[in-house]
């Protein structure tokens, strides 16, 4: 994965170039270790700027949206299938978008690795499947498919799925005998400790809204916590308003959401928000045989009526 | 200036003894880190914390606070007159703060508590808390609060300064308030003044030089208000920001505020709680003009706050102490030292 | 100190609709507790927090004069959750208000000067308090001329229209009444937009005249243009700004413009003032 950044800088270059895209929107170098941050890249000169490696986590259909002219974009498998999903919303036209995907292995668990370290990590390089991590105090090298993110351990969509260019050879797709082992787990809860759970899942929410603002799917001109008439949703720390703004964030995105784990990424407070979203995804699947942002012709299954669905209130 | 020498292996049972007067809070382990929390009964504060997620800050002023209440039913007398809510303004001590967490709360000071209005929630809670502060033997990777007008033992804002030697603390009483805690603590085996002091340097002179991250503020005061805000880097700054409050509800010196009414019942409560200027809702008119409607305006909102607006109005530095909270949690690594030096060195192109 | 957010109680006393479309109520307050009365002592170009309990707040200019005394009046828009319910409230109902806020037109400043006031649409509430206030019998000597501009839509969206006829029949102050349009045949007043009227009827500026503006932000953007014209500079250009405020005693942070606070270092700005601050209002 790490090579592909070479191939990416000179189809970013190429673009640029030939003006068939205004600009390159994708990853620069952070300020800090384990970090990355989106960067829109409007010159030939820039590209150098573009790096590409297991620290990026966030999603970058999010910042497709609103812009002018045609760009081109850097998409893992979660990215592309968020943009599938733009295009089903027509939140984003397909050809004002240029994909350059980008075959995936897997995004590294940032807080597991720093929960390795008594103090912070002060240096981060990875090859391959290696990751040599530094602290002021000691020295590890990891191997990556053990601390990658749980989104990432459960993907079976590594490869883009949609693509104008591909930065790098396809890679093989995971075979999981249960993708959903996390929900698996919280089912069989009894109710009480289903609840239980979910209490002290939010226990320090802040509701900085990172989670919200880093999801592709999270676009609407005014979010329901955010109204002010009617206002659905107190805006103190009363935990059932807290708990309201997850569920609701949570079944809006039913059957939309691509497990991209970006929520995960953005949360400061380090809560597992894929908890609340994991289920509705089973869900989608079992009910609709329905995986989000794979195909560009069809809409979510909430979205539209058809004669097989199984619920019995609709036939 | 006092200094006491307490024992490691007497620190629970003083820290438990002071509880007889004081409500504490301080820095608990919790699965997603460490917070600064009141501390129930049994509680320690956990002295070998490296860092917290969130600041001392609401100590003084929670995320959500009631402010007062009143009832709507028209049959109970005084009904729709809003009464203060009772809230506890017993002595509390904060163990283990951060020094630069103190300076911070030195700074917010200036907004809550002016000459024309005081804030007395906030100044009540103030004057009701004993600042007991934890030098940084080891400094982290993300405090640049040396260039930030604070530093790991400095003293500024505190009642106490603690120095851990390994089997004591030394602890350095600069107030009256620190000096009643110690006694409520009862720790009192003194310690020469001249000896301490010299133990304490060594400590601070070491944890400074590990502290290599910095940002330049000498020339922010000389540059107009105009010039930075027209700066022609604030839309690169600001792409990759997601307008989520982080940055702003983990600074310790962040004070802004919402004010919201809740009801329940016929009971209805008006409570005061943190705002974040990167939402767009924070300055939305009702008429739905916004005059800060784009994402460059607010992220450049929160930096000429802090780095221009407060260091021309209160001629007290930056709103910035260093800590790196914002820096660490940023989940698009937006880094105030990087856009803060870029503001220090920008000059305007004729 | 007192607690700055409690608001002081007080019973509505008279409401009366403002304008014909109904979207604009006058309010007339009086404090539950006489004391307050005077806790509450104002200027005017002041504004306060109305405070609904249950609903919220929100600031309004005083529309009374510091002169008028025994209650306070706010003239409302409807547009909003918390002016939206203050219009469904009845006479006798129990509120609160929160002040006096920020600073005033400068009337230290504007004694022995010329003041021509130019006002639009529902932008007049604290220019009537201003007028009430030039016109006492105690402080009309206090100040040169009075030149009044104030425009509407139409006549029946002008405010205080008892008050703006009574005036334009006084000799100690100049009233140019105006409206956008009429097919009111008896209408004996101006026809044309305010910056207009400005032109053609405010005077020229000397050293000693300033004007005080207040109105929608499309009316203040050609009105500068004349008044430039007619000699006005930036320091002799006094306004009343808006923004989204919650506390209204500077501290909660949203109001700024630059390092300037509009509730509480504003709401009132000269022209020079404010061009040396970021245009985020």
């Amino acid at each position: 994965m790490n090579t592909c950044i070479n191939k990416i800088r000179e189809i970013a270059s190429k673009l640029l170039e030939n003006g068939e895209v205004e600009k390159v929107i994708g990853f620069a170098n952070g300020t800090i270790p384990m970090a990355t941050s989106p960067v829109v890249i409007n010159s030939k000169q820039d590209v150098d700027k573009l790096v590409f490696n297991s620290t990026c986590g966030l999603n970058l259909a999010n910042y497709v949206r609103n812009q002018k002219g045609k760009v081109a974009v850097i998409a893992k498998g979660c990215d592309s299938r968020n943009i599938v999903t733009h295009i089903v919303e027509n939140q984003v036209k397909r050809d004002q978008i240029h994909i350059i995907g980008v075959p995936c292995t897997g995004m590294i668990n940032k807080k597991k690795i720093e929960a390795l370290f008594g103090d912070d990590i002060i240096e981060f390089t990875e090859d391959g499947d290696t990751l040599n991590v530094k602290s002021s105090t000691r020295e590890e090298t990891l191997n990556k498919k053990e601390y990658l993110r749980d989104n990432c351990t459960l993907c079976m969509h590594r490869n883009p799925v949609v693509y104008d260019d591909l930065a790098g050879d396809l890679v093989q797709e995971q075979t999981l005998e249960n993708p959903y082992p996390d929900v698996d787990r919280i089912e069989a809860m009894d109710a009480d400790a289903k609840w239980q759970h979910f209490q002290e899942l939010t226990q320090n929410c802040i509701r900085c809204y990172a989670c919200r603002n880093a999801c592709p799917l999270c676009y609407c001109p005014t979010c329901f916590v955010d109204e002010s008439g009617p206002q659905w949703v107190g805006k103190g720390q009363n935990k059932t308003d807290v708990d309201t703004f997850h569920f609701l964030r949570a079944f809006h995105c039913a059957g939309r959401c691509t497990d991209c784990g970006a929520c995960v990424e953005a949360c400061p407070m380090d809560i597992n928000v894929r908890d609340f979203t994991r289920k509705l995804n089973k869900d989608s699947f079992e009910m609709f045989g329905w995986e989000a942002g794979l195909d560009i012709t069809k809409r979510p299954p909430l979205d539209v009526y058809s004669p097989g669905d199984p619920n019995a209130f609709i036939k | 200036m006092k200094f006491i020498t307490i024992d490691k292996k007497d620190w629970a049972k003083g820290i438990e003894k002071s509880r007889e007067t004081y409500r504490l809070f301080g820095p608990v382990k919790e699965k997603n880190g460490f917070l600064i929390k009141s501390l129930d009964n049994d509680m320690l504060p956990d002295m070998e914390y490296h860092d917290s997620v969130l600041s001392a800050k609401s100590v003084l002023f929670p995320q959500s606070e009631k402010m007062m209440t009143t009832s709507l039913d028209e049959s109970r007398d005084g009904h729709h007159i809003m009464n203060r809510a009772d809230a506890d303004y017993s002595p509390r001590a904060v163990i283990g703060l951060r020094p630069f967490d103190a300076k911070a709360i030195q700074l917010v000071k200036l907004n809550f508590d002016t000459k024309e209005y005081r804030d007395p929630y906030w100044c009540d809670a103030y004057e009701a808390t004993t600042f007991v502060g934890l030098g940084i033997n080891k400094p982290g990777f993300y405090d640049f609060s040396t260039s930030a007008g604070s530093g790991p033992f400095n003293e500024e804002g505190l009642d106490v300064l603690l120095a851990d030697m390994d089997d004591t603390y030394l602890a350095k009483v600069l107030t009256d308030k620190g000096q009643a805690y110690m006694d409520a603590c009862g720790f009192k085996t003194q310690a020469d003044a001249k000896e301490s002091q010299a133990l304490i340097d060594v400590l601070k002179k070491e944890a400074q030089k590990n502290i290599v991250s910095r940002i330049h503020t000498d020339k922010l005061k000389e540059k107009t208000t105009l010039e930075l805000h027209e700066a022609p880097f604030w839309d690169d700054i600001a792409f990759s920001c997601i307008n989520c409050g982080t940055c702003t509800y983990v600074c310790p010196t962040c004070w802004c505020f919402d004010i919201q009414d809740e009801t329940k019942q016929k009971t209805t409560s008006r409570f005061k709680n943190w705002d974040t200027c990167m939402s767009p809702l924070f300055t939305l008119h009702t008429t739905g003009h916004n005059p800060r409607d784009t994402k460059t305006q607010r992220v450049r909102q929160r930096f000429m706050h802090k780095l221009k607006y407060f260091v021309d109005k209160y001629d007290q530095g930056t709103m910035c102490v260093g800590c790196g909270r914002c820096v660490k949690s940023c989940p698009v690594n937006i880094d105030i030292r990087e856009v803060c030096n870029l503001m220090n060195a920008y000059e305007k192109q004729e | 100190m007192e607690n700055p957010y409690i608001p002081y109680p007080v019973r509505i006393d008279e409401i009366e609709i403002a304008t014909e479309d109904k979207s604009l109520k006058t309010f007339k307050f009086v404090f539950l507790n006489k004391e307050d009365e005077e806790k509450f002592s104002y200027q005017a170009g002041q504004f306060a927090e109305l405070s609904i309990p249950g609903v919220g707040e929100i600031p309004i200019g005083i529309a009374s004069s510091p002169v008028e005394k025994g209650f306070v009046k706010f003239t409302v828009f409807r547009a909003g959750v918390v002016t939206t319910h203050l219009h469904n409230m009845k006479v006798g109902d129990i509120m609160g208000i929160r002040g006096p806020l920020g600073n005033w037109y400068p009337w230290d400043k504007l004694e022995n000067k010329n003041v021509v006031i130019i006002g639009g649409g529902f932008a007049f509430t604290t220019l009537r308090s201003s007028i009430i206030y030039m016109l006492d019998p105690a402080n009309r000597k206090k100040f040169k001329n009075i030149d009044v501009v104030y425009g509407a839509r139409s006549p029946g969206m002008l405010l205080y229209r008892d008050e703006l006829f009574e005036w334009e029949s006084r000799d100690d102050i100049n009233m140019h009444i105006t409206v956008d349009g009429t097919d009111d045949p008896d209408w004996k007043y101006n026809k044309g937009f305010v910056p207009t009227i400005v032109e053609q009827k405010a005077p020229q500026a000397d050293a000693d005249t300033y004007a005080i503006i207040c109105g929608p932000p499309i009316m203040i953007k050609f009105t500068m243009p004349a008044l430039v014209k007619l000699g006005y500079k930036e320091n002799q250009i006094i306004m009343s700004l808006e923004n989204r405020m919650k506390c209204g005693i500077g501290m909660c942070g949203r109001c700024n413009i630059g390092k300037e606070l509009v509730c509480k270092d504003g709401p009132v700005f000269t022209l020079e003032e404010l061009n040396k601050t970021p245009k985020e209002y």
